[in-house]
């Protein structure tokens, strides 16, 4: 690969006026006309026609001669130990081909520990004892899946229960240790700060108010529709593995892959098909994955495991899991100015969170959101519990949602007890258009923001004042409704090499774009969609930027052996970073074009100037060669001494993550009787600066709204005393179908970011971070004058019941 | 376990092979049948992923055994296009943006398709309740409505022309 920027034009990390303050508008910028489709267009999705056609070609559509298949044998108990593992019935029965135990992979070379993604260690499958219920224990191999689910009931293993510890703040106390295969015996993983406590206790010792909550941010489950699993396909002739897995990081994984088993990294192949939802839970490794791949390279035949949802409920990574206690601060005006916050994280049996390396707690220093103070403080505690490893974001950039609840709900409780309306307390204590770029207390440069006009402009659409008038008339005959906003300040694209990297790889991300001789092309990039339309989204950047229209372009992710090196797609982070790449790419090729335009015109290139899709002589636009025309001529006609051909790769590198942002208003009704939550209407305006395909936006809204709405009134893994998982099933796991979910009523500002090549920010976790809060915010505020502070999610009716019935109200 | 010789005429071709007793529909669709289209979610009859029609009515094929299919008419998403032309359903979902991973798609369609055989013309909450046996994980199914809808409107045209 010819990196033309050495050769050509300097391609500088930085792109220009990434300080510059930036405008608010309110209409998408369409620059190409619709034959092009570039960015601004609705364009119909390209990946589309094979999912409605039923050609979706997923994990478990992968059908390979002489196939077998991987059942997992799991633990009954949250904390035992393993006395023995029988398997001699299992082996015996017709189609059963190998169990492998905990022993064997010790033996196989020391592959029953695992790296997590937070460098901490986990087991693959286990040798003295179980440390969560479900635990992978041991694996069958058979000729069907039927066989191996039979037989892994023919496995007898002996347990001798040991005392699980399942509440964090008991395991802080080190009666029971979770990981006593560590020299130090205790729970407590680590201990993170951020901001100046100092400047904080000063800041609340000045305050006329302060407010102070706990909170419990429950943990959740992704719940993909798509499960995990994996095709392993090892020849012991040729020595390649071939791997089909639901991976969100094909790349990564193929690394760790090579750097656990020692298989040397080209020999191993990663193929993340197309991928049924990931929203975080298919970022870790999961000893299933590891499991099957030791299972195709000790049979030398393709095996295949997918996990039933079952399994993918109990023993997959959660997310969330954090008990916040948190302060706020404010002046005799009602300026907030400062925020105190201590947090227990529960993180399982293993740290095997999905941040980058150096950042425990993720980005949850975000904390002081959209907000103006003096100072801020947060702590937080990472702990080990007897309970599966994690945690993954649901649909969120590394513990952002956390850091957003929090911040929103104890904005509207100071807002009450001043009894200053929600809303322009809000207004009052934004930080300000002209404070851009801003730095935060706690240490982040906010690249761009408007929260006032996005929060105007959602109290506009959905009546806010009328509302408040409806509110007190209701309030009047003893009717409950409430309304909440919740003008939340996201973080995402992570990110900037010099601070960010998951187990030493850096979060860069990449892109490769070759055109072909007829004006067509083929685009390959680091990161894989799991449902985001990057096949769609990345050739309208590419149209965009070089005038092929986007239909000609295609866009290819998720082959190790053909797609270049990236980091994969999580944290909103591929229109930030692969998303960039694209651009700085094509603009490569471009600079490369308009040497051939030149050549072919006969001009200089400083005569030329680019409009949509074609080169023109300044001044004289009849003489001009389109992006097609030079294409040809690089492969037919290329000027002498310049290589032929017309392709560029780009490894892009942020230079700071970008800060969508939006405010949400919902309204909800309450009934008295039942304490069923109804969300009557719900209003969200995102600003993701520079929109490139807005159905595509809005679709990512409304997904995440959705997702919002689950944690803030459904969904909980709920545990028991011993560590059994009470929810493990769609049953008990509430999943919003389309009658809980409202009919969402989306609208946007655009702020564009000022360091992006084309100014547009992350999206697609935005609603599930800013929901939650304006959900819990609006049933606080029914409840209010009642008495009632605050409400842990879920919200469930029986939890609103039993408020109602302590406060009195009795019908 | 017992073998049985079960013909399904499934998408208009019938076909006779044998299976074990246990052999669940969506798994003889899938495998048997290598009609991947149909998918599996959850083992629970909740999710509605690997929904198709059994004589038309709606079903969840991981709760349905293969011999219960002997001798009726089985419908899957890859039957749904004729003669290379999109179903107004599938355009509707391809026009509104009623999909993202896709993999709760194909039983989205087939739910919806036999929600609109019974109600033609169905309201935003009659669609909200007949597609509410199928989970989506990300849509917030706005668009599916939207998709829906299209649908509706389309096919009352195609009857009423």
């Amino acid at each position: 690969m010819t990196h033309l920027d050495d050769r050509f034009e300097h391609h500088s990390p930085t792109p220009d006026g990434s300080s510059a303050q930036v405008e608010t508008t309110n209409d998408v910028q369409i620059k190409t006309p619709e034959k092009i489709c570039g960015m601004g267009h609705r364009m119909k999705r390209k990946e589309d026609p094979r999912f409605i056609q039923g050609h979706g070609k997923y994990v478990d559509d992968v059908k390979l001669p002489g196939m077998l298949y991987m059942d997992i044998v799991r633990s009954p108990y949250a904390h035992a130990k393993i006395l023995s593992i029988d398997a001699s019935e299992a082996l015996a029965t017709e189609g059963v081909v190998a169990v492998i135990t905990g022993e064997d992979l010790k033996a196989a070379g020391n592959l029953h520990w695992m790296p997590t993604l937070m460098s901490d260690t986990q087991m693959v499958l286990p040798i003295e004892k179980v440390v969560y219920a479900a635990q992978e224990v041991c694996v069958v191999i058979a000729t069907s899946r039927y066989v191996a689910a039979d037989a892994i009931e023919l496995v007898y293993v002996d347990y001798e229960p040991l005392d699980p510890v399942v509440d964090p703040f008991e395991a802080m106390k080190d009666n029971v240790i979770v990981r006593d295969d560590k020299d130090e015996k205790t729970n407590h993983i680590w201990h993170w700060e951020a901001g100046d406590k100092d400047a904080t206790d000063k800041v609340f010792s000045d305050a006329a108010h302060t407010v102070k909550q706990s909170m419990h941010i429950p943990r959740i489950h992704v719940s993909s529709i798509e499960t995990c699993g994996m095709v392993a396909n090892y020849s012991k002739i040729t020595e390649q593995m071939q791997i089909y897995m639901t991976s969100q990081a094909p790349h990564a994984h193929r690394t760790v892959f090579a750097l656990v088993s020692g298989l040397p990294e080209h020999k191993i192949q990663i193929i993340s098909p197309d991928i049924g939802g990931g929203f975080g839970g298919k970022v870790p490794v999961y000893p299933g994955y590891v499991c099957c791949a030791v299972a195709s390279l000790v049979t030398g035949k393709p095996v295949k495991w997918i996990e039933d949802r079952s399994e993918n409920l109990q023993a997959d990574s959660f997310a969330r899991d954090y008990h916040i206690t948190a302060e706020l601060a404010a002046d005799a005006e009602g300026r907030i100015t400062g925020l105190k916050v201590d947090t227990l994280a529960d993180n399982g049996c293993a740290d095997a969170a999905a941040n980058p390396s150096k950042f425990p707690a993720g980005l949850y220093s975000i904390c002081t959101g959209s907000y103006d103070m003096k100072a801020a403080h947060v702590a937080v505690d990472g702990v080990y519990t007897n309970k599966p490893p994690g945690g993954v974001a649901y649909r969120c950039s590394f513990r952002v949602t956390e850091a957003v609840h929090m911040i929103e709900r104890m904005t509207d409780i100071m807002a009450h007890d001043l009894g200053q309306d929600p809303a322009d307390f809000r207004l009052k204590n934004f930080i300000r258009p002209d404070q851009f770029p801003y730095q935060s207390p706690t240490g982040w440069e906010y690249d761009s923001g408007n929260y006032q006009a996005a929060l105007e402009k959602a109290m506009e659409m959905i009546d806010y004042r009328g509302l408040r008038r409806e509110q007190a008339e209701k309030r009047e005959r003893g009717e409950l409704m409430g309304i909440g906003i919740s003008s939340f300040t996201e973080v995402v694209g992570a990110g900037p090499s010099r601070d960010y990297d998951i187990l030493g790889i850096k979060m860069f991300d990449s892109a490769e774009i070759r055109i072909h001789p007829t004006g067509k092309a083929i685009a390959r990039f680091g990161t894989k969609s799991q449902g985001q339309g990057h096949e769609t989204t990345y050739a309208q950047i590419i149209a965009e930027e070089l005038g092929l229209p986007a239909s000609d372009i295609q866009v290819e992710e998720g082959d190790t052996d053909t797609a270049p090196y990236g980091l994969g797609t999580y944290a909103s982070r591929s229109t930030p970073t692969a998303g960039a790449a694209a651009v700085m790419a094509a603009r490569k090729i471009r600079a490369k074009a308009k040497k051939i335009a030149a050549y072919l015109l006969e001009v200089g290139e400083d005569d030329l100037e680019w409009d949509v899709d074609r080169f023109q002589v300044k001044g004289s636009p009849d003489q001009a060669k389109t992006i097609q025309d030079i294409a040809f001529a690089a492969y037919t006609n290329h000027p002498q001494g310049m290589e032929a051909g017309l392709e560029a790769t780009d490894y892009y590198d942020p230079p700071n993550l970008t800060f969508p942002f939006g405010s949400y208003i919902c309204v909800v009704d309450i009934d008295k009787g039942t304490g069923e939550i109804k969300v009557r209407r719900f209003v969200a305006i995102d600003d993701c600066g520079h929109i490139i395909n807005p159905l595509i936006v809005e679709g990512q809204i409304h997904g995440g709204l959705t997702m919002g709405l689950a944690p803030a009134l459904f969904e909980e893994i709920v545990y028991n005393e011993d560590g059994q998982n009470l929810t493990g099933t769609f049953a008990d796991y509430l999943v919003p179908t389309a009658v809980e979910s409202p009919k969402w009523e989306t609208g946007h500002t655009i702020t564009p970011s000022p360091h992006h090549p084309i100014g547009a920010k992350g999206v697609g976790e935005s609603p599930t971070v800013g929901a939650p809060p304006a959900i819990a915010n609006a049933v606080v505020d029914a409840l209010w004058h009642l008495g009632v502070r605050h409400v842990d999610i879920p919200i469930t009716p029986p939890k609103v019941w039993k408020l109602l019935r302590d406060a009195g109200v009795t019908d | 376990m017992s073998q049985h010789s079960i013909t399904v005429t499934v998408n208009g071709e019938a076909s006779t092979r044998e299976v074990d007793a246990r052999t669940l529909l969506v798994h003889y669709i899938r495998e048997n049948l290598d009609l991947t289209g149909t998918h599996i979610g959850c083992d629970t009859t909740s999710c509605g992923a690997c929904t198709v029609l059994l004589d038309g009515r709606a079903v969840k094929s991981c709760t349905v055994f293969a011999v219960q299919a002997d001798g009726r008419n089985v419908e899957t998403i890859e039957g749904l296009a004729t003669d290379g032309k999109l179903h107004p359903l599938q355009e509707g979902f391809w026009e509104k943006h009623g999909l993202q991973c896709g993999y709760c798609t194909p039983g989205m369609i087939l739910s919806a398709k036999h929600l609109l055989e019974k109600n033609p013309n169905p309201t935003e909450d009659e669609i909200r309740a007949g597609i509410s046996g199928n989970l989506c994980r990300c849509t917030g199914y706005n668009k599916i409505v939207e998709a829906v809808q299209y649908a509706a409107e389309k096919l009352r045209e195609e009857t009423t022309a």
